[in-house]
This record gives structure tokens, sequence and C-alpha cells, in this order.
């Protein structure tokens, strides 16, 4: 008997969140991703962030664009708004919707595919706006939903399952958004929960745009010997930078401040991303430093994780554009649509 | 020194994990047979109760259930999955199937074997034994067989057309059965020549109450066990209108039960302590009060109230109990007393052993108790030669160990009359075969079914009192069968690891309805891996299963056997079929089995 339908089970003692629900209720559809994907593990670390964080699914919204990681937002959160939107074009939507409600947890998913080819110049523009959203890029190297072709982030010479090695440089999704002014950047494994699922909830609560660079390997079509997003190669080459904690505003520090190894960070909610930095002479918060990090580990072949940059000062896109704080939903319909005189003395005023 | 992988090619490891099979004393393998049901093939599911239960028409009926409150389902919600019901939908829809049983051998082996009660201890022994050649004589006092069986069930819960079918398969084997034949020395029998001697003889000594007024009120008092016998074997056939039933086993529901249908209007069960220290099956408590019994607690027995020769009713000490967290009484106190009116008292609060038939120096040696000393392994009583089985052995239990007491002991006496030592016995074995059909076929129904457990319809209260052996339960219709057999998990089908082929992906471990999966760095004890559990459990009851170090990052695959629900996602979802799922069949030999243990 088939069933590939993951049952709906309430265990006894099964822990809850502040709202009363359980892990399972931020659960979405059965994945249809090939068993084993790096997205499925993913996705499990986005249910656990927000039913940690305690976000109502109603209040969070979750879109994205074309691809196998941009299938994954039907596979967490059914009760949360959502969109599959065009190829590539995810953060124009983004930009659109947080405009109409800023309020929103708000978390895109993409791929190195989605977003390093088609996208690539509409998510340089959303960083650069900071538009107030977790975006998450799934990176296995690969286009898996059309078997396998390199994209934009194999690197060079590594082996496709048939065929030559890769010729063309990189993109490397961190050293590109540092370099057009991402305030939150961050590298992860889809195979290191505890981390994954900590930067997660930071970047949801940091105030502009969070990126997560994840490593996500393609077991279908990128997880062979040669290729260096493989789940091998990357418990391989794996390296720990930084640790980042999010800690509510309700919550203590616990740990000491101790100068050049854990250093807070506050949030504009009033709660604090604690940083356990693994390498000591690692500044996060020093744009330069975080670039020439990256660079060196990028050419010595270490795939450098944790929150390698955060800069909590910039105003969001919001708020540089004096937005509307309240959501247009909730704006009363007399005020938000003055009618056709108004329109017209509008109109008047430019002739 | 980080935990051991554990070691999984214990056959007690994975049956541990079958929680209604480990529970079974005589380890019926449930989940297969219920997955026999499923398919509509009764006779086979009839056939795998058989070979472990001997009796499942009877035990479909009347079994004390041990594996019901034991039902994984427990786990996910309150009821269990209704085994025994299921167990009575195989007997009841089999085929014909006495052409599968074991026939009468052409030629006996020549050696006798006398097994005094024709209980189930005595006709499992000789289910197991006669088909091997052995001359089995059974010997039985009454003029019926069955034992407790016929004499203390009442027939409204079991048709005497059921026990005799059963019986009489085992009859049919070439077993002499000698009705209306006590054994009234023990001596005396085993000059007879027999090769060995079985004692079955039960618990057949009702317990008495000697309180004030016992003597005057005497006609009026009965001892449950012997009452029920008694209207077993139509030598009662009526009782007073208010009847007081003192004590809350089973047996008091029995005889709750039988007073209804013997024309008694009011039925009380007295108990001196609260609900939660009854010694009752719940479902035989839902029964009882079902037909309109009052069940009264905290009520202890003080005297037998009588006028002018007769019992006119019962003096009780109203009781007080204080009871702690852990549910243990640690004060009592008697804050009252009450009469109850009544016609006539049957007593229930207990039976025991009684052998007046085996002389002091008949080699046999008994505790202070009474009770025969029984090696719990052979079943060997201090004479070589004599094995004991079912109540008589330890006291009372119930019809399944009766039944496994006599697996046991015909292993022992095939050994014995083989001269092969009586501890040489076959171990248990497990045969392992994965279960996997295809890309996401099992072969078993692997969904998770969230239905309640279904309900048995019983016949109407009217109709069911006109008859004494009238059945209540009517057995479950065909739309009953079919969800009922869909709320199994299948726990025989087994989730089983292959370390080196895990490439970390997680799948398993997301997949999981339950959160059963973690990997995690090795730690020194079980309690530090246990607290790295996604979700733990506080309960202890089964093992955690710890894998050989993972091939890349050397952490390891921990799995909480505790609330797993077999489901298969994982190995469904596995890249690399790490997981896989393995329908696991436990090999317990009986008597025909040993036969290779002493030609190997």
């Amino acid at each position: 008997m088939t069933s590939f339908v993951k049952p709906k089970i309430r265990r006894t003692n099964e822990p809850l969140n502040e709202l009363g629900l359980a892990r399972a209720d931020y659960e979405g559809s059965m994945s249809t991703l090939c068993a084993g994907c790096g997205h499925d593990s993913v996705t499990a670390a986005i249910v656990r962030a927000f039913y940690e964080l305690s976000i109502p699914p109603h209040r969070a919204l979750k879109i994205s664009g074309i691809g196998c990681s941009s299938k994954t937002t039907s596979y967490f959160m059914n009760d949360s708004h959502g969109a599959n939107t065009v190829h590539g074009r995810m953060p124009s939507f983004a930009t659109g919707a947080l405009s109409a409600n800023n309020d929103l947890a708000t978390i895109g998913i993409s791929g190195d595919g989605d977003s390093l080819s088609i996208g690539l110049g509409q998510m340089a523009h959303a960083m650069r706006r900071n538009v107030n959203m977790l975006y998450m890029l799934e990176n296995n190297g690969v286009y898996g939903l059309t078997k396998g072709q390199f994209s934009a982030s194999a690197d060079l010479g590594s082996l496709p399952k048939k065929g030559d090695p890769n010729e063309f440089s990189p993109i490397d999704p961190v050293a590109f958004a540092l370099s057009v002014g991402a305030t939150f950047v961050a590298r992860s494994f889809s195979g290191d929960r505890k981390q994954l699922v900590s930067l997660i909830k930071a970047g949801l609560k940091h105030k502009g745009f969070a990126m997560i660079d994840v490593i996500s390997p393609c077991v279908s079509f990128n997880d062979h010997k040669g290729s260096t997003k493989s789940y091998a190669h990357t418990y391989e080459f794996y390296s720990k930078a930084v640790h980042a904690d999010y800690i509510a505003p309700s919550q203590e520090i616990v740990a000491a401040y101790d100068e050049g190894e854990v250093m807070p960070v506050e949030l504009h909610d009033g709660g604090y991303i604690q940083l356990r930095k693994i390498d000591a002479d690692y500044d996060p918060t020093d744009r330069g430093a975080a670039f020439s990090r990256v660079m060196a580990s990028d050419s010595a072949n270490e795939i450098l994780t944790g929150l390698l940059y955060i800069d909590e000062s910039q105003p969001d896109l919001h708020e540089t554009q004096n937005m509307e704080a309240l959501p247009l939903n909730e704006i009363p319909y007399a005020e938000l649509n003055p009618g056709a005189e108004a329109l017209s003395a509008l109109q008047a005023e430019f002739r | 020194m980080v935990m051991k992988p554990t070691d999984t090619s214990n056959p007690d490891y994975f049956h541990k994990v079958v929680d209604c099979q480990w529970a079974c004393p005589a380890h019926t393998p449930v989940p297969n047979y219920i997955r026999l049901i499923a398919q509509g093939r009764y006779s086979d599911a009839y056939m795998v109760n058989r070979a472990s239960n001997v009796f499942p028409g009877i035990l479909g009926r009347v079994c004390d259930r041990p594996c019901e409150p034991a039902c994984r389902r427990t786990r996910v919600e309150e009821k269990p999955v209704a085994i025994c019901r299921l167990k009575r939908v195989a007997a009841d829809h089999r085929y014909d199937i006495q052409d599968r049983l074991p026939k009468k051998p052409a030629q006996t082996n020549g050696k006798k074997i006398a097994l005094i009660g024709a209980g189930p201890a005595s006709f499992t022994v000789a289910n197991d034994l006669a088909p091997l050649g052995y001359e089995c004589t059974i010997f039985e006092k009454l003029d019926k067989p069955g034992g407790l069986m016929r004499s203390n069930i009442p027939a409204f819960r079991l048709p005497e057309s059921v026990l005799m079918e059963e019986l009489g398969y085992i009859l049919d084997m070439g077993v002499e059965l000698k009705l209306g034949t006590p054994v009234e020395s023990m001596s005396a029998l085993l000059k007879e020549g027999y090769d060995a001697v079985f004692v079955g003889t039960g618990a057949p000594k009702g317990k008495d109450l000697g309180l004030p007024g016992r003597q005057e009120s005497d006609d009026n008092i009965h001892i449950g066990i012997d009452w029920l016998e008694s209207v077993a074997f139509d030598h009662t056939d009526k009782i007073g209108e208010k009847v007081l039933i003192i004590g809350v086993g089973n047996t008091a529901m029995d005889c709750c039960r039988t007073s209804l249908r013997l024309g008694a209007k009011s039925v009380k069960v007295m108990a001196r302590k609260p609900r939660a220290f009854f010694k009752a099956s719940e479902w035989e408590l839902e029964d009882a009060e079902e037909e309109n019994v009052d069940i009264i607690v905290n009520h202890s027995p003080k005297a037998f109230v009588h006028e002018n020769g007769k019992l006119t009713g019962m003096l009780f000490e109203l009781m007080e109990y204080d009871v702690d967290a852990g549910g243990k009484i640690t004060d009592q106190r008697v804050v009252g007393e009450e009469v109850i009116p009544c016609d006539d008292v049957i007593l229930a609060i207990g039976q025991e052993n009684a052998f007046p038939w085996i002389e002091a120096d008949a080699g046999i040696e008994f505790d202070k108790w009474d009770v025969p000393l029984v090696d719990k392994t052979t079943f060997e009583s201090t004479r070589k030669g004599v094995f004991f089985g079912g109540d008589s052995a330890f006291g009372p239990l119930n019809i399944i160990w009766a039944v496994e007491h006599g697996h046991q002991a015909a292993i022992s006496i095939h050994n014995h009359c083989r001269g092969v030592p009586l501890t040489d016995r076959l171990p248990d074995g497990i045969k392992l075969s994965s279960a996997k059909m295809g890309m996401a076929e099992w072969r078993y129904s692997n969904a998770f079914d969230d239905s309640p457990r279904r309900q048995m319809q019983h016949v109407e209260l009217v109709d069911r009192f006109m008859k004494l052996d009238t059945e209540v339960e009517l057995g479950f219709s065909p739309e009953q069968i079919a969800t009922e057999v869909q709320r199994c998990l299948n726990c025989d089908v087994h989730t089983v690891f292959d370390p080196p082929l895990c490439e970390e992906c997680d799948a398993c471990i997301d997949v999981c309805p339950v959160e059963c999966l973690t990997i995690t760095p090795n730690a020194e004890t079980e309690g530090e891996l246990r607290a790295a559990l996604t979700a733990s459990d506080d309960s202890v009851d089964q093992d955690l299963y710890v894998s050989a170090p993972l091939p890349l990052t050397g952490r390891v695959m921990i799995k909480d056997e505790n609330i797993c629900l077999h489901c298969g996602l994982c190995a469904e979802r596995c890249p690399t079929s790490a997981w896989d799922m393995k329908e696991g069949v436990i090999e317990i030999a009986h008597a025909a089995d040993q036969r290779e243990l002493s030609e190997a």
C-alpha cells in the first residue's frame, strides 16, 4: 500500500508553543520532492522556527518563484498567506506585498537557479532597498526540475552526473549580498538543523533584508563524487564562524558578555541576536572584514557558515519611503479611497 | 566510553517492539493475524492463532487480553485495537479447518501420558503431544470437559458449542478423555506405569468468609466458583430477589450477571476499596454495569445478619481511605456501619489450589501456602516426570497463561520421554523479510487510520435475560471488521536501519509524524541520548535504538521505539534505503519443533 501522506497525530505530552499550537500545526502538504532532498530539511527547519517563535500562521506570508526550492512553500504552514510567482520575480511581489502590509512575517523561498540567473536583478534590488523579509536561497548548484544542468552557483571544475566539468566562475550569494548592501547575510547547510533554525529565527526578527544561503544538496542530480554541493562534500568542508541565537524581548541574555566571543546585537522589537563567535577574530558587524573573510574561505574551499554579517542600524524600505505603518487593509475604506471628487481635485493640481 | 550500537539480532529486541505479542503469555503474532483478517483470510488467521493459543474461538470471547492494555495504539489515543474481538472474527468466519489440523498418528510411540483435569492446560499438552505419537489420557472428575472454561465461565459469555468444537479438535488427534473419573490418589496413579504425569487441576477451592452468622445462614451463602459450577451443570436454577456479591474480581462479574438470569431483581457487588483497586477487567465491569448491576465501593463486610435461621442481610463497615499521589493507600478508617438487606450472598473473594488427592509421601513438595514447588521454565515438580501447569502450578491466573504453561510442559514431557535434559529448549528466533514492493509500495497497509475503536454490539437486555445461555456479544459486523483491522499499526513490520547506507540527509527525521528519530553525537549513557531526542517520552517501556556511527559525520541515529507508529514513512523517504520496513516473524518453538534439536 502506498500512503505518501504524513498523518497528523497528536502525541500524549506533545509540547505546545505560546499559542497552544504543536509543531505539526505549522506543517503543510506532503512534499513531492525527491526523497532525501535537502529542501525538505530546510522546510522542516522553517516549520520549527515559526513554531518556536509562536508566529500565528495567518500572520505570515510565504512566497516563491519557480523551481524545486520554490515548490516548498506548499510544504509548510498551510494556514499562511502565500503565492508562487513568476520565475525570478518573487522579490518584486514581496516588495509590493510588504508595501501594502509591513506587519506580516515574510519569508521568500528561492533557489540558486531562480535567484542567481533569471532573478539576479530582482534579488539585488530587493537587497539594496532593504525590503523587510527573510530570503531563503536553497543552493544546490543545479537545475533539478530540468534534470540537473549546472546553475550559476556551481563551482569551477565541479563534476556533473554526466558530461564535462563546470567551466564558468560561480556567483557566491553571500559575497554578492554583501556587495549590494544586504543587512543580514548568513550561510548554512540543510544538514545542520540546529544552526539553521537559529538563523531563520534571527532572520525573521531582523528588520530589513535577511538572506540565508543554504547549501541544500540535490540527491538526484548533484550528490555524486566530484560534486561540490553533495552531502559528503558539505559535511567534509563545513566550517562554523558565528552562531546566532535569537533572544526574545521577554527573555534575559543568559551568557555573560564576553568581549570577542559572545556579542549581543539589539533588534527593533527589543529582543537581541546573540552572536557566539567560534572564530574569535571575526567581527560580523564589520562589512569589509566580513567580505574579505568570505573571499578568503572561498579560495580555501572552506564552506563558511553562520551569521556572517549583520547591520541592524539601516532603515527598511517602508521607513525610507515614509510608507503608512498601518496595513492598508486596516485603514478605513473612506480614508483609503476618498472618492472620485478627491481624485479629480488631486488631478487638477497637476493641470 | 560511548554507547554501543544496539544489538538487533537478539530476537527479543524486535519482539518487544510488538507490544501485544510480547504481552501475550503464548506470544500470539497479533498484527500478523489481523493482516490476514484484513485480506479476508479468516481460516489462515485462525490457524496462525491456533498455533500459539490453541483456542482462538474460546479466547476470542473470554481471554483476559493482556495484549490490549499493551497495544501501541494507546500511545496516540485512548482505546487499543479490539484484538480479542478480532480473534473471534477469525474463529467465527473460518471455513472448516479440520483437514489442516494434525491427524491422529498411524502408530503411537508407546509413551503414555496421564493428564489430570480436562481444562485448557491439559488440553494444550495433549494438543502438542498427541500428534507426535504420545498416548494421552485426560482424567476429569466432572462428566463434561472444559475445566473452568465450562464450570466458571457462564454460557452467555462462552457458548458450549464453541467450547466443544475446539476441545473436539484435540480429542480427534487420538486423545482419550475419561469423564467422571476423579484421580483420588497420586500414588496409585504413579504406579500405573505412565511415562509422565501432568497436573492441570486448576485452583478449585473458593475462599470462604468466616464472619459472625456464617454458619447460621449457610443455606443462602454461596462460594462463587462452586455456585457457578452448580449453575453450569444445571444443579441450581434460581436465586433470591436481592443478591449481594462480595468481591470485585472477574468471578464476581460472572456471579452477578448469572444471578440476574436466575431471577434476581436487585444485584449489588460490594467492594471494600475504591474503583481504582478493583481486580475485575474494565470491560467486564462495563458489561455488568450495562445490565444494571450496582457496584458499591468502600463497604467492608462485618457480619451476616439472620433471623430465625434465615439470612436477611449483611452488615458492612463504611470505609474511608487516604490515597497518595502514586495511587497507594496510605491510611484507612471506619466511618460508620450499614446493614444491606438481601436474600442471598455470593462470595467471590478469590480461589486457591487444593490437592487433597496428592499424598504427602508422593515426592511432590509444597510450599507453606500449599502451592506446589514447580520450576518456572520446565514446569516439573520436585518429583521427576510429574509436571504442573495452569492455575494448579502457581495459583489462579487465566486461560491464556494455562495454554502457555501447557506448551512449555509439553516440551518438557517430550524431552523427559526421550532422555533429553529438560533445559535443552530451542531458543526463540526471528525471521526478517523486507516488506518493500516497489516505490512507496509496501505489503502492509501503512497509512495511519484515525478511526476510533468499534463498539461490540450486544443482545438487547430483555432478550438476554430470557435464557441463561443466550450469548450476549453478537460479534463484529463486516463494516466493523473492515475498520477495526485498519486500526492495527502493524508493529511487527519493523524499521530496520543499515548505518553504512545513511547519508544524513535528515529526510526520515523530517517525515516522521511522531518525531521518534534523531541524529546526534553519541554519548556515554542512554539518559544523555534520550535527552537529545526531538520528541521524548517519559516512558522507558521500550528500548532506545542506537545505530553504529554514521559514515559521514560519525554521529549516531537514535530511535525511541516507544513512540514509533510503524507507518514506514522513514523508509519511504529514505533515498538510499538505509531504512527498510521488514516484517519480523518471531519463531517460537513448541514440542513438535524440539524434534529438530535432538536430531541436529
